[in-house]
């Protein structure tokens, strides 16, 4: 033991404090990121004038980024908050451009060329309402332009210079909806359009230099409105009626207004059914959908309707776009299989289109959702038009000359759950061509790197040698590596888009749109939930490929039914998909695996059934034998109520299929609703490894960690503190921990912490647990760390009876034999905001452990857990500070070595996944928000291998001049011994 | 006579070998002179030669007994390196354990030779032998003693169970949110 210990403390000394420093030429050799926006929005080109050509957008990301036209990379990007959505995005004179969020309560200005924030204001009003932002070109001869924004009930005139409020006016007295603002050319005054509660159409007439109300009509359709308000020209507005079968163009000039009804039967002869109005904005035209086609309409200038075309399976059309001298253009997209049709027709001129091209690609990225439309003027003066789309599976293109110029896969902005795999096993005669082919260069790298090490190399040779390591071709490979470092990351996205990245260099190995995740009549909004291993071939399955199941849900109600698809890990095929009619409230992976290795899975539905995957007699065998040692917990934050169930017998005939299992209420913890509130839970990773049970202090003295996968930790507030930050006094807020077993459920553990308040952040890991809350008597936020200890093994110290194994500590336990625990907690101030917390995990659990926090700031910070050790005290003695206690200090140190993101940010961090490598020292980092960052840690230093950098070629030369000055000093010897001899 | 075998054999037809080395009669072609006999020779030594090798023997004893002793003396030096060495584990105290064990444990297995010059039909080594094994293994006690302070000897508790893995649990639970 002691050895080890010593060990240990080698290995901590080593360790200590610097363990993450990064040397600058080290970035990207084990790290890589990825920048990603989202799914789009709007969108704004800004190709007028010369320079860098560029596509402005919006997206669901709340991320506002300026595009390269020609590559799709990223000019800028601006991340919003999370509750600070996008409603409108647009370009004001040239150069900002003008967000409207938050429901329409921020309009910000930014700087086209570099992203700069210029102005903000924020724009009061009484009532939420839609936002809308409209943008002039100019008010006459008048050169202070203004930007309109209608949000909140209110229509604000923004000066597009400083963003001041230049005047005010309230519009929501009515209960009208306001939904267009029109802005006649050259003209003073601006039309507020709207539909109020009776379905009457209002129009206001605003002067727009001071915001005087010039005047106010309304008038009653009889018929009642459905559907938004279309404006196919500045002075008509069309909408559909409420039964959706009359199409109502209304003028409304000078505030004048006019209905005027066509049946849409008479447009389309024999249609009896219900149309949609496109909220796409034509010029001079309005589009309805029938069915699965599209209805353009004509408004003439005097009111009447004449139906253009009808145009079959439209997936998407365009806004109209003005270019020239006055003509507009608008795009439409029709899709049939593999191959996407995209028409840009003249509004002017149904007859004549400008382009019309099919284009093939790739069948995995679904349907067209939005279509931009673009022009420019090629070499021979005429125009051509380029087009942005926006897929299904939430991917971006460009369309350019019949080809898609660039895509780029923005459904890895929004991961929702990832898993990993394992590579395959490389095959004997592979890759030995590889290496004997990469050996010479393997050895001139090394040469390279050995004039840089000796400090002979020219500043070439340093940029050659940092050119081979990063582009290492052993990182990327598509084989299991002996280091267990190349996995493939397995991530799910909010599209049902399931991708396969690469953990070498994060390239998308595979990706998949899967068919399970498809709209179909029963499932109206599939959603992916969880992501699980379903497969993880071992010994004896070796041959076959790993596999992962998809969990999803058709709804966001508790009774939509679940979805589950199975899909190759390696090939990322769909294997495949079942739909059962039982819904889904819990997935529990169980600790047991059938014969072919694949993990039995228990889905408990909302009725508390649990169902049993898969499918196999085998399985029910496995489960069987198990049968009563199966228990679950359910968590009703509603109700504050904490429910244990346990699994005992088959459903009753009636639902029964043989793989349905009742389950019967154990136990429940009911929470006092009008003094708590559970706002977090915790629990251990279930693949999480622990090497001892033993903990042993400095003067040899055991303590025995309680480590139970059954345990949740849980927090609660008092109700009022419940809100954010500041909204309650330290007097009222109290913060309570909870520990229960989740079998029998005994609570543990409660502790308060008066005058604190959540969010609270939680990490579960062996026997401990590490919580982050603010202490509002301190201002300050503070983390905890709460060790447990099982004080019924605490007897155990026979020295005979432990070497001759007469102990029983590694006997199978039960929760039922309620062991006495004794808990160690302490507090400490922490500086930063936290997002979310995690632990590195590795593959023996013997590597000391760090706390992985994704702060406010979207960087990952790694803290040593020998910072929040209950065991600091503020002047350890000798032995203690040999067992690495570090002094105890108030406030937890955050060290600017410590970021494992460098000097990059993970935009929008929301996860923190660890996965062990097959090395024990080194563990995996994954962050992901709307930016991926991948990394590779090793908490105690590779003290198992040596470091990448490691000069083989150095070693391999001293090794040869030590032999040759053998060699020589041998030769030396033996002539002087001659010598000697003769003499 | 190497050289005149080579030599011969690469040619030449005889040779002479002035040198004879040999004593016992039987191996000489040619007889003794007249009035030397080998035998007399030998018997008129035998009354010296037994007061010689009784004076042999004592010395041979009192020689063994100081061999005996003399891990007394590293005893006592070994002491007082361990006493400098410090009850801390470094790479000074542990080279010092290491070597006191190693010497007396090497001692004890060349127990024999260490007394194969001593052998002798009357000298009685029984004594000094169990002498030096004693002395001997005081200084391996010493050593493990040594170990034992430095902390590296399993007596604790703490040593047996530090590597037991975690008991499995019977019951299994999952769950919480989904």
């Amino acid at each position: 033991m002691e050895i080890r210990a010593f060990l240990l403390c080698i290995i901590l000394f080593c360790s200590s404090y610097t363990t993450l420093a990064l040397y600058e030429d080290q970035v990207g050799l084990m790290d890589w990121h990825q920048q990603y926006i989202g799914k789009v929005k709007k969108a704004v080109f800004q190709t007028q004038k010369a320079g860098r050509k560029g596509v402005v957008v919006s997206t669901e990301e709340n991320a506002i980024a300026a595009l390269d036209l020609r590559h799709g990379e990223i000019f800028w990007r601006q991340l919003l908050g999370v509750n600070d959505a996008i409603d409108e995005i647009d370009i004001a004179l040239g150069k900002y451009v003008v967000t409207l969020s938050t429901g329409g309560s921020v309009l910000r200005a930014w700087n086209l060329p570099d992203g700069q924030m210029v102005w903000e204001s924020l724009l009061l009003g009484s009532k939420p309402s839609r936002s809308l932002l409209l943008t002039p070109t100019h008010f006459g001869a008048d050169k202070d332009n203004v930007i309109l924004v209608y949000g909140n009930g209110c229509l604000h005139a923004v000066s597009t210079i400083d963003g001041d409020i230049l005047w005010k006016k309230d519009l929501a007295q009515n209960g009208i909806d306001v939904q267009h603002l029109v802005h006649h050319e050259e003209s003073d005054t601006i039309y507020a359009l709207g539909i109020g509660d009776t379905s009457q159409f209002e129009a206001y007439v605003i002067n727009v230099r001071n915001g005087e109300l010039l005047k106010h009509s309304s008038m009653v359709f009889p018929g009642g409105f459905s559907g938004d308000l279309s404006l196919p020209t500045s002075d008509k507005a069309v909408v559909l009626d409420s039964s959706g079968s009359i199409l109502v163009s209304i003028s409304f000039v000078g505030g004048e207004i006019n209905f005027q009804e066509d049946q849409i039967s008479d447009l389309l002869q024999g249609y009896s059914g219900a149309a949609v109005l496109l909220p796409s904005k034509l010029a001079g035209m309005v589009a309805v959908k029938i069915d699965r086609s599209l209805l353009f309409v004509e408004v003439k200038a005097e009111g009447t309707v004449e139906v253009v075309d009808t145009v079959p399976h439209v997936e998407a059309v365009s806004d109209s776009l003005s270019f020239a001298e006055g003509q507009t253009a608008f795009g439409l997209i029709q899709q049939d299989g593999g191959k996407i049709q995209l028409t840009v027709k003249s509004s002017n001129d149904w007859k004549s289109h400008f382009l019309k091209e099919r284009i093939e690609f790739d069948q995995q990225r679904g349907l067209v959702l939005k279509v931009f439309i673009n022009n420019y003027v090629r070499t021979d003066r005429t125009y051509g038009f380029r087009a942005l789309i926006v897929m299904e599976d939430h991917s971006l293109l460009l369309l350019q000359q019949g080809a898609v110029v660039w895509n780029r896969e923005d459904a890895l902005a929004s991961i929702i759950d990832v898993t990993t795999s394992e590579l395959p096993v490389q095959k004997d005669g592979v890759s030995v061509a590889k290496v004997e082919h990469n050996l010479f260069e393997w050895l001139k790298g090394h040469l390279l790197k050995l004039k840089a090490t000796l400090m002979l190399a020219t500043p070439d040779d340093v940029a050659a040698v940092q050119r081979i390591r990063l582009q290492s071709a052993e990182k990327s490979k598509m084989t299991r590596d002996h280091n267990g470092f190349r996995k493939l990351l397995i991530v799910l996205t909010r599209a049902g888009k399931l991708f396969a990245l690469h953990t070498g260099d994060g390239r998308i190995v595979w990706s998949r749109l899967l068919n399970a995740f498809c709209k179909s009549g029963t499932c109206e909004s599939p959603r992916g939930l969880k992501l699980y291993q379903w497969q993880v071939p071992h010994h004896h399955a070796l041959d076959e490929n790993p596999s992962v199941l998809v969990v999803g849900t058709c709804g966001y109600k508790s009774d939509a039914s679940v979805i589950l698809s199975f899909v190759d890990a390696y090939k990322g095929e769909e294997l495949n998909y079942l739909a059962p009619a039982h819904s889904i409230m819990q997935v529990i992976p169980l600790p047991f695996t059938d014969s072919t290795e694949q993990r039995l899975h228990l889905i408990i539905d909302a009725e508390g059934y649990g169902h049993l995957y898969p499918r196999t007699p085998e399985a029910v065998d496995i489960f069987q034998k198990e049968l009563g040692n199966i228990y679950w917990y359910s968590v009703d934050v509603n109700n504050n109520l904490l429910k244990g169930h346990v699994v005992k017998k088959n459903c009753k005939v009636e639902i029964a299929d043989g793989y349905c299992y009742e389950s019967s209420d154990l136990w429940s913890v009911v929470f006092p609703s009008d003094s708590e509130k559970i706002i977090a839970t915790s629990t251990r990773k279930l693949s999480e490894v622990v090497h001892t049970q033993a903990k042993v202090n400095a003067d040899q003295d055991v303590l025995y960690k309680y480590i139970s996968k059954n345990l949740l930790f849980l927090a609660t507030v008092t109700p009022k503190a419940v809100g954010d930050i500041g909204s309650v006094t330290p007097e009222d807020s109290w913060l309570f921990i909870y520990l229960v077993d989740t079998i029998t459920g005994r609570v543990l553990l409660r502790m308060s912490h008066h005058g604190c308040q959540g969010p609270v952040h939680a990490v579960f890991s062996e026997n401990w647990i590490v919580y982050h809350y603010f202490n509002l008597r301190a201002h300050r936020y503070e983390m905890s760390v709460v060790e447990i200890y099982d004080q019924s093994r605490a007897d155990n110290k026979d020295v005979l009876k432990l070497v001759l194994g007469k102990h029983n500590l590694s006997a199978p336990v039960s929760s039922y034999s309620r062991p006495e625990i004794m808990t160690k907690s302490q507090s400490y101030f922490f500086t930063h905001s936290v997002k979310t917390v995690a632990v590195t995990s590795t593959a023996k659990g013997i590597t000391s452990k760090q706390l992985l926090i994704g702060t406010i700031g979207d960087q990952v910070l790694a803290l040593d857990k020998r910072f929040l050790d209950p065991r600091r005290t503020v002047n350890p003695t000798q032995a203690e500070k040999e067992e690495g206690i570090i002094p105890l200090t108030d406030t937890l140190p955050i060290m600017p070595q410590a970021y494992v993101t460098h000097a990059l940010k993970v935009e929008g961090l929301r996860s923190i996944i660890t996965i062990p490598a097959k090395l024990e020292s080194t563990t995996l980092v994954f962050a992901h928000g709307v930016d991926l960052f991948f990394t590779r840690l090793a908490p105690s230093k590779t003290y198992d291998s040596l470091t990448d950098d490691f000069n083989y070629a150095l070693l391999l030369l001293t090794i040869v001049a030590l032999v040759i000055a053998i060699f020589v000093t041998w030769i030396w010897s033996e002539r002087k011994d001659l010598q000697e001899k003769w003499r | 006579m190497d050289k005149g075998k080579a030599v011969m054999s690469m040619g030449r037809r005889w040779a002479v070998d002035f040198t004879d080395n040999s004593t016992s009669p039987s191996s000489r072609d040619v007889p003794d002179p007249l009035g030397f006999t080998r035998t007399s020779q030998d018997q008129d030594d035998s009354t010296l030669s037994r007061e010689k090798k009784n004076a042999e023997a004592n010395w041979k004893s009192q020689k063994a007994w100081e061999v005996a002793q003399a891990p007394f003396k590293n005893l006592m030096m070994m002491g007082f390196m361990m006493w400098m060495a410090g009850s801390t584990v470094h790479l000074f105290s542990i080279g010092i354990t290491v070597s006191a064990l190693w010497q007396p444990v090497s001692a004890l297995q060349g127990v024999g030779k260490v007394f194969e010059p001593y052998k002798d039909s009357k000298v009685d080594l029984l004594g000094p032998k169990l002498v030096f094994i004693a002395l001997n293994l005081v200084g391996l006690g010493l050593g493990v003693w040594k170990l034992n302070t430095l902390g590296l000897l399993p007596t604790h508790a703490s040593d047996w169970v530090s590597s037991l893995p975690p008991a499995q649990e019977v019951e299994y639970s999952g769950g919480g949110f989904l």
